[in-house]
């Protein structure tokens, strides 16, 4: 089986974000940068699948140069090569000219499956998987949590969540899965792996290579704007209340609730 | 020219998603302001009485679109059954809630008519030269964004649920109700549903949850929580969990608050035994009142709650219960 797992950098889930002052971004200089941990998911269930019908796992990225090492790190964990697309002309984009420079990269690809992440938790979209596969003309199942793949590799039993419980569904292959967490746990990449991911291929493509419109892709070819962004009004500290034994202090609680929060 | 509000009327078991009408009593406000209609899409099989239901809510018009492959929501059969309508009538703008459902289809309806979509809304409006425009979190909530859209249309987006606030329903406004053919073969269905597992005990999903009563760390073991759900059952709550209960095995991953879990904004959370991570917090900072129940005066949680109780878990949750079920019987 060929399986592409589709994968972004994204700053740490420790990362406290500032918003720059004229709201033009995030001040992203002193950020610990990783993969999206939606990904690991991906990754970790295609080397699995790899492991049992054999066949490659290739890791696609679009970001800056920076994004290297989250694709070294894909690569460390047992990925056997990746393609960067690191063209500037292709960031600063929203999820559909993402999904559009995406697709055209996959599309000369020969794959079976695509991964990618239920959401990239910077601009936690959770939206560029399924344009992807409409892209590329093909059925998705989003938030998985379990894949089976039948014996011919031509088509996978897949369960979603959903609300209060879990679809089960089969779809002929190739599909876009986007993995929630629960769907594996992650292998760490090892100190051989680490070594040996070092002499991996790592395909760098432009524009140019993909034959596409520059005013297609990116912050040209998107079809939503960030106008401003900005801080969440902080919360104060709360009111903490007193009082000598459980009773009362719980008594005080439900009487705020009711009286001044008016929530019950 | 692309005119008119649409709002995809989402259902479940019956009855209209309180979410719908969230949405629709907010864009009628817009819709009175750019002077377009607003209609409601409802589809699925037999699904016309569902129509009357959005009326009240400000809506001019229902379209109903059935076909009995709708019976059961598909990526492929709903975005089929949405976008040939919407190519057909061109409205400017189209709405829904962002819930498991939204979350899947309007990426992918939105990829098909090649348009703008912005996720997971918590506000919609009109600039000063009446332009749409959103505001949705980005990293978790840590930041916000004001998102506007190309020419493309429809501008697309998905409000999270409990945030906009219904209008009282006007039950003597009715609306139009068109219903509408749409041609659905078996071939155009390739990801189908072989099976529904129901988790029991798990009533309404998190994120639309107006209360939530969760527990962290502090809770020690699974059978403990049994006094959390007992405070959610006379809070009408449902009960939620941080990542260290869930990696603990004592909760199923539905069920985890934060940023690789559910963002929710209910009007009350209470947070039982956690200490506030800042991955939490991002789940649920929103909420309109935080409650926090620690018995770690240091614990982060207290700088960002509303109401807090510095003792033990194991004392103030069965007493809060009572109390409570004191309260509601007055
Ligand atoms: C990539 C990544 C993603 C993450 N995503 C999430 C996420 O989505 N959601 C999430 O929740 N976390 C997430 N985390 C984990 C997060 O960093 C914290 O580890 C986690 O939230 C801690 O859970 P907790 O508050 O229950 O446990 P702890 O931090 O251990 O806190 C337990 C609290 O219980 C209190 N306590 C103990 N006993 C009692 C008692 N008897 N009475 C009252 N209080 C008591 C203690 O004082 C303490 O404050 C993520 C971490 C990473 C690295
Ligand atoms: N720049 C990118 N490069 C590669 N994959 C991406 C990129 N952006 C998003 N994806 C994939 O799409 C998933 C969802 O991202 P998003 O729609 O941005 O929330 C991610 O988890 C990735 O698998």
């Amino acid at each position: 089986m060929n399986i592409i797992v589709c994968m972004k950098q994204v700053p740490d889930t420790e990362a406290q974000i500032r918003v720059k002052p004229d709201g033009s971004g995030i001040v992203d200089s002193d950020i610990k940068f990783v993969m999206n941990p939606y990904d690991e998911y991906g990754v970790e269930e295609a080397l699995l699948l790899k492991e049992k019908f054999g066949g490659t796992v290739t890791i696609v990225c679009l970001g800056s140069e920076r994004a290297i090492e989250a694709i070294r790190t894909g690569l460390a964990m047992g990925a056997d090569k990746a393609v960067h697309l690191d063209d500037p002309a292709f960031e600063g984009g929203d999820a559909f000219s993402t999904a559009k420079a995406l697709a055209a990269a996959i599309k000369g690809m020969e794959y079976d499956l695509i991964f990618c992440g239920k959401q990239a938790i910077d601009d936690d979209l959770a939206q560029v998987g399924p344009a992807l596969a409409e892209m590329l003309g093909i059925p998705q199942i989003v938030v998985v949590t379990k894949v089976e793949v039948s014996e011919d590799g031509k088509k996978a039993k897949v369960n979603r969540q959903i609300i209060g419980g879990e679809e089960i569904i089969e779809v002929p292959l190739p599909a876009v899965l986007t993995a929630q967490k629960g769907l594996n746990e992650p292998r760490y990449a090892s100190l051989p792996g680490i070594m040996k991911a070092k002499k991996k291929e790592v395909k760098s493509v432009k524009i140019a290579d993909l034959g596409l419109d520059p005013n297609a892709v990116g912050k040209a070819g998107a079809k939503t704007q960030i106008l401003k962004m900005y801080s969440p009004p902080q919360r104060e500290s709360g009111n903490i209340i007193e009082g000598e034994t459980a009773e009362e202090t719980a008594s005080k609680l439900a009487t705020l609730l009711r009286e001044e929060a008016k929530v019950i | 020219m692309a005119k008119g509000i649409w709002v995809f009327a989402e259902h479940s078991d019956g009855s209209v998603r309180k979410v719908t009408f969230e949405i629709l009593s907010e864009a009628r406000k817009i819709a009175d302001k750019i002077g377009e209609e607003l209609c409601a899409v409802i589809v699925g099989n037999q699904v016309e009485a569902l129509a009357d239901k959005c009326g009240p809510y400000g809506a001019d018009k229902v379209y109903v679109v059935e076909n009995e492959m709708l019976n059961q929501y598909t990526t492929e059969g709903y975005t089929k059954a949405l976008t040939d309508l919407v190519k057909q009538h061109q409205p400017s703008i189209l709405l829904c809630g962002a819930t498991v459902t939204g979350k899947d289809l309007f990426p992918r309806v939105a990829a098909r008519l090649e348009t703008g979509l912005a996720v997971d809304c918590t506000d919609i409006g009109l600039d000063d030269s009446n332009q749409f425009f959103v505001k949705r979190p980005m990293y978790a909530g840590k930041a916000y964004a004001e998102v506007g859209f190309s020419d493309a249309t429809p501008k697309m987006a998905s409000i999270r649920p409990n945030v906009l606030i219904p209008s009282p329903p006007d039950e003597s406004r009715k609306a139009e109700v068109i219903k509408v053919a749409v041609e659905i073969s078996p071939d155009d269905i390739k990801a189908k549903v072989v099976e529904v597992v129901k988790i029991a005990g798990e009533k309404l999903d998190l994120t639309e949850a107006e209360v939530i009563v969760s527990g962290g760390r502090g809770m020690k073991g699974q059978e403990n929580f049994k006094i959390l759900e007992e405070l959610a059952e006379v809070l009408n709550a449902t009960v939620g969990a941080s990542r260290a209960a869930v990696d603990a095995g004592w909760k199923l991953q539905s069920e985890q608050v934060g940023q690789t879990g559910k963002v929710v904004s209910p009007n009350l959370y209470v947070a039982c035994g956690i200490s506030g991570a800042i991955q939490h917090f991002a789940g649920m900072g929103t909420s309109k009142y935080i409650v926090a129940i620690n018995k770690d005066p240091e614990a982060v949680i207290f700088g960002k709650c509303d109401y807090g109780i510095c003792d033990d878990l194991f004392k103030v949750v069965p007493k809060l219960t009572e109390e409570i079920k004191k309260l509601k019987k007055d």
